[in-house]
């Protein structure tokens, strides 16, 4: 290692700030911490759920910039400087569900709950395109997420019936010119 | 899990990464989409020195047309491949088998550089690169070097990098418009690793015969394998089933994996063929309604 590369990268430390949920969080991370563990760890954001932890089973999904991506196969510190969504960030209140978290308890979408928040989230992701899909289309879309209680009919319709309230909230809003 | 300890780079230039990869060599590895990287570090197959993460590196991630060729660079990430215009527009192929890539989380983050210099033999963009004739661009201390995509793939997860060196980019030429593509896999269950996979470019001469054939075969051997023998049988003969179908059996000797915990070599070999001519019978399909739609 010469002076100067060990003077700029040396150290098994660095500050990072995330846009995490809405709000700047500024941590101090090991360089070897994976994103979900910063995410678990640091931020008891345990919505985000560790199962294979090799980019297998799609159960730390998180919204990475809008998209989804696998945390754990990112570190914490290319984090810096992005926006990270997780399923805290539809809901923090029980009694006032997300329309895609009411529709995930609505159609038994979730059976262990370990694959929801994952599955939540690229509902979310999925919607946004916003047309109406077919099952098979949506089994091709969520097929990244691994359900290990193997429910996929009624995610499919959970899936299926969050689309369509949303684009009903939606084409309501512009019936409406907008909401304020 | 988590990785072993290392030194975290994540310069801002080529430069800088080459300097990088120059002072550590094999001690260092490049970190792009860490799709692949991200579970080798974290089962201890791999224990880098230094990680030299790429992707604050804004000179990899263009695309970009020069006359006849398609630059892409290294830090591209695949799902962009599929929705860029540009690729779409001219060279088809290319998103047809990037939707094949892991699922969209990977995609989302994984990079066409990553995946090449991975070299996986099952993986679809080496394939892809192997088909299309592409050229492979990096980036040493003494300057860029150019190499053809059938020799950069050296074997099982083998490249021609050298250990200072720096994948950059990677020049596709544009597909005539009036070529056919085909993209075709087989795998357990969508997203996994394909037990075999083709690729196909073909052009066909105003009576219908072909002009060129050109495939590229993933999941058979230790790399990316160009199907020559069944390319060269086809030239001048007439696109029938019968005649694609017994051509793509020059494949079967070109299949050298052995049984494994998800395919026998037999059935490998039966498969070979087959996606071989599925993928060929769809580049000629797409050739048809291009001349048709003149």
């Amino acid at each position: 290692m010469t002076t100067s590369t060990a003077a700029k990268y040396g150290t098994a430390r660095r500050t990072v700030t995330m846009h995490v949920n809405g709000r700047d969080v500024t941590r101090e991370v090991s360089t070897r911490t994976t994103l979900a563990d910063f995410l678990r760890d640091e931020l008891d954001l345990v919505s985000v759920h560790l199962g294979c932890e090799h980019g297998e089973c799609g159960c730390c999904n998180v919204l990475f910039d809008g998209h989804s991506v696998r945390s754990c196969l990112m570190l914490a510190v290319q984090g810096d400087g992005h926006a990270v969504e997780t399923v805290e960030s539809l809901s923090v209140d029980p009694t006032e569900l997300h329309p895609i978290q009411e529709s995930f308890a609505e159609e038994q979408g979730l059976q262990c709950g370990f694959c929801t928040p994952a599955m939540v989230l690229r509902t979310k992701e999925i919607i946004e395109t916003g047309h109406e899909m077919t099952d098979a289309e949506v089994r091709h879309e969520i097929s990244g997420i691994l359900c290990r209680c193997t429910g996929y009919q009624n995610i499919v319709n959970a899936v299926q019936s969050a689309g369509a309230k949303l684009r009903g909230e939606a084409a309501a809003d512009g019936a409406a010119g907008g909401r304020s | 899990m988590k990785p072993p300890p290392f030194m975290y780079c994540d310069p801002e230039s080529v430069d800088e990464a080459v300097a990088l990869k120059s002072e550590y060599g094999n001690d260092s590895l490049v970190l792009a989409g860490g799709q692949s990287l991200l579970p080798m570090l974290t089962m201890r197959l791999a224990r880098p020195e230094a990680l030299i993460d790429i992707n604050k590196i804004g000179d990899l991630q263009k695309i970009e047309r020069r006359a006849d060729i398609l630059e892409v660079g290294a830090g591209v990430r695949q799902y962009e491949l599929e929705d860029h215009p540009l690729v779409g527009e001219l060279v088809p192929l290319l998103p047809e088998a990037t939707g094949h890539i892991g699922h969209i989380e990977n995609r989302h983050r994984g990079t066409v550089g990553g995946s090449l210099a991975h070299a996986d033999s099952a993986a679809e963009l080496p394939c892809t690169a192997v088909a299309l004739e592409a050229t492979v661009v990096v980036q040493g201390p003494s300057g860029t070097r150019t190499i053809m995509a059938q020799d950069f793939f050296q074997g099982w997860m083998t490249t021609a990098l050298e250990p200072e060196e720096v994948l950059v980019a990677i020049r596709y030429p544009v597909t005539p418009w009036t070529a056919g593509h085909g993209f075709v896999e087989v795998a357990r269950r969508v997203g996994d690793l394909a037990l075999a996979g083709a690729a196909a470019v073909v052009n066909l001469d105003e009576d219908g015969r072909f002009t060129s054939v050109s495939v590229g075969v993933l999941g058979i051997s230790d790399t990316t394998v160009r199907a020559s023998a069944v390319e060269s049988a086809l030239i001048g003969e007439a696109p029938t089933e019968e005649n694609i179908a017994r051509v793509a059996e020059e494949i079967v000797p070109s299949v050298t994996s052995g049984d494994d915990l998800h395919a026998t070599r037999a059935y490998r070999r039966h498969l070979a063929s087959v996606v071989v001519s599925r993928a060929i019978t769809a580049a000629v399909a797409r050739a048809h309604e291009r001349s048709n739609g003149k």
